[in-house]
């Protein structure tokens, strides 16, 4: 294995509510090194998704330690997380959140903007990327225009536009039906084959099983971490 | 990079168009009310300016005092209370620069098959020096014309297009009352005075002239009317003074005598009716100002809107990498262009109804670049500054929420 690209140790996090705080992470620590292929999963209200945000460097922890690439993300302000978001990670999210009024290429070609990117080689890459996931015809549509696995897919081109080490992807299948959810988690095998680290939370461990490593949470703990291998035959026979 | 972000605000406003041009609206109404009320009060303050200069600076009017006539009281100057010596004596006085009788009538004038009824002003060559005007054609009368009194006139423009169609007026014999006058000068053009005569209709004769040949005269020597000016704003009232009592002194009237003469400070009327109108175009302007700050406020409303609308944008924006300074930009670019765009199209609708009360009214509009500025300038600044809330408010969204944002 390589060095970790992902370094958390005792993460805390609170909310603040009328209450008083109320613990969603409890004494997290998790290390993910380049190249893995992470599932977390865990029911609604075990703390992955703030987990996965604070990873993403939207949130910041209570407490605790986070080392992403070797960055320790607390001592960061605000304009170098945006770098970090920009450059080193890669957002797919379960809405696709792709900007309505804007095309495809526009869309994948966001990011870059936000890089300071030239026009043209924003328009290259872009097109690139959307022929790489299979839509290059589309480049002029509209998000509207398209179904939802394709716009999953102009999702996933838009976080590999900046060449990302990390994918994070919030239930990337929530919305989609199980054919086209095969579809998207191959693509993710093969980015992941790329060398590309991704971690994707889910619930449904019929998608987890397609991680080479899975991380289950239960009220704010790690309660499960193992590796499984699984076999591409495993993964095409499993029930729709 | 600020290139991409013009197109997405470009982009922004083009999806709502509806909404982005009621929005608009309340720039281009204040833009253009600003403009158009610069223009009519910038133009009203031109022309009452022109019509000052048009008159001569400094100036004084003395009448010759009312007459009784079985207990009727006519009106000021039909009294034959002031002569051409008081005249000279008041040309003496200091702090004067220049007096002029000035004997007044009416006549109807005659050349060739053409006539033209027009005001005859009988008075000296001092009198063009005192009004300040100049001929564009020929050249005056002398002291000697005074003493001899020839038959020579000066003639205003407005009579010259009435009697010579296309003809050189200098040198022509025209028929004043039915005696011959030689042309020597055609006077420049004054255009209309503060009341609105026109005072091109005009010509202009020697004064021993007017009263021995034209009207006649009550006794002679007396004029109805001296035109005095004074050297500068400075000496006005000394000069106003030493009239005042050098006449009192000349018509030995005893202390508790009214006046037997009027003194009218034409220069003060003036410059009343200068502040007057300076004073409507500024009210004007703060009026119309008031409607730009309407549009500014329609800015922000909308603005709000907007950012509360595009929350989940905001979000995706800020997760794929945009920095809080990014997200401020792209709501104060929008602002901005609204604004901007707003201003242009009331610049020109302004503009468009400036030139058209022109058209329509004949009113003197002035449209001064320095206006135009001044409104662009304010659009631009109206923008920035109804545009910066919201844009805050969009930039300091927690990433987090705004992606949750339904």
């Amino acid at each position: 294995m390589q060095k970790p690209i992902i370094e958390v140790s005792h993460l805390y996090k609170d909310y603040q509510t009328a209450l008083g705080p109320f613990p969603v992470l409890k004494d997290v620590s998790l290390s993910i090194s380049a190249g893995e292929y992470v599932a977390i999963m865990g029911p609604s209200g075990s703390g992955k998704s703030t987990f996965m945000n604070i990873l993403g460097c939207l949130d910041k922890p209570s407490s605790g330690e986070y080392t992403l690439d070797g960055h320790a993300v607390s001592e960061l302000d605000s304009p170098r997380l945006a770098h970090i978001r920009n450059r080193t990670i890669g957002f797919v999210f379960q809405g696709f959140n792709l900007l309505t009024r804007s095309d495809l290429l526009d869309n994948v070609s966001l990011p870059l903007v936000y890089a300071g990117t030239g026009k043209r080689e924003r328009h290259q890459r872009a097109q690139a990327l959307l022929e790489k996931v299979g839509l290059g015809m589309y480049t002029a549509s509209l998000p509207n225009q398209i179904s939802g696995g394709q716009q999953q897919r102009v999702a996933i081109a838009r976080a590999l536009v900046n060449q990302p080490r990390l994918i994070l992807a919030d239930e990337p299948t929530g919305n989609l039906d199980s054919k086209t959810s095969e579809d998207i988690m191959r693509l993710f095998a093969e980015l992941n084959d790329e060398g590309i680290t991704i971690i994707i939370v889910t619930h449904e461990a019929d998608i987890a099983s397609h991680a080479k490593r899975q991380v289950r949470f239960l009220d704010g703990r790690i309660v499960h971490d193992s590796y499984t291998t699984p076999s591409p035959a495993a993964a095409e026979m499993e029930p729709a | 990079m600020f290139g991409a972000m013009l197109g997405e605000a470009w982009h922004a406003m083009g999806a709502n168009r509806l909404r982005t041009f009621l929005t608009m609206l309340g720039m281009v109404i204040g833009v253009s009310a600003v403009v158009l009320m610069m223009a009519i009060g910038q133009g009203a303050q031109e022309s009452v300016k022109q019509s000052i200069n048009a008159m001569g600076s400094n100036l004084f009017i003395v009448l010759s005092g009312s007459r009784t006539t079985s207990g009727a009281r006519l009106g000021g100057g039909n009294a034959a209370s002031l002569t051409v010596q008081d005249g000279e004596a008041i040309a003496r006085l200091e702090g004067v620069k220049a007096v002029a009788p000035v004997s007044m009538g009416n006549a109807q004038v005659i050349f060739g098959s053409s006539n033209w009824a027009t005001s005859i002003i009988g008075t000296t060559p001092d009198y063009l020096d005192v009004r300040g005007w100049n001929l564009t054609e020929g050249y005056s009368f002398s002291d000697s014309d005074i003493r001899s009194a020839t038959r020579v006139a000066l003639v205003g423009k407005t009579v010259v297009e009435n009697l010579f169609a296309d003809s050189d007026p200098v040198g022509k014999t025209i028929r004043i009352k039915q005696a011959p006058f030689v042309v020597l000068g055609v006077l420049e053009s004054k255009g209309q005075s503060l009341d609105g005569r026109d005072q091109d209709d005009t010509i202009i004769v020697p004064l021993t002239t007017a009263q021995r040949k034209l009207f006649g005269a009550q006794f002679p020597d007396s004029v109805r009317m001296l035109m005095v000016q004074a050297e500068s704003p400075q000496t006005m009232t000394m000069a106003e003074n030493g009239m005042n009592s050098l006449l009192r002194q000349r018509h030995k009237l005893r202390e508790d005598d009214e006046d037997d003469f009027f003194v009218r400070n034409l220069t003060a009327a003036a410059k009343s009716a200068a502040e007057t109108t300076r004073t409507m175009s500024l009210l004007l302007g703060a009026i119309a100002s008031v409607s730009l700050l309407v549009g500014g406020i329609g800015i922000m409303n909308i603005m709000l809107v907007s950012v509360t609308e595009r929350t989940r944008e905001i979000g995706i924006r800020m997760a794929i990498g945009a920095r809080e300074r990014d997200i401020m930009q792209q709501f104060l670019l929008e602002a901005i262009m609204i604004s901007v765009a707003g201003c242009l199209i009331g610049l020109f609708l302004g503009i468009g109804g400036a030139l058209l009360v022109n058209l329509l009214t004949g009113a003197s509009i002035v449209i001064s670049s320095n206006a135009a500025i001044t409104a662009f300038a304010v659009a631009a600044t109206v923008g920035v500054f109804f545009g910066f809330y919201p844009a805050r408010k969009a930039a300091r969204m927690n990433p987090i929420e705004a992606l949750r944002y339904q």
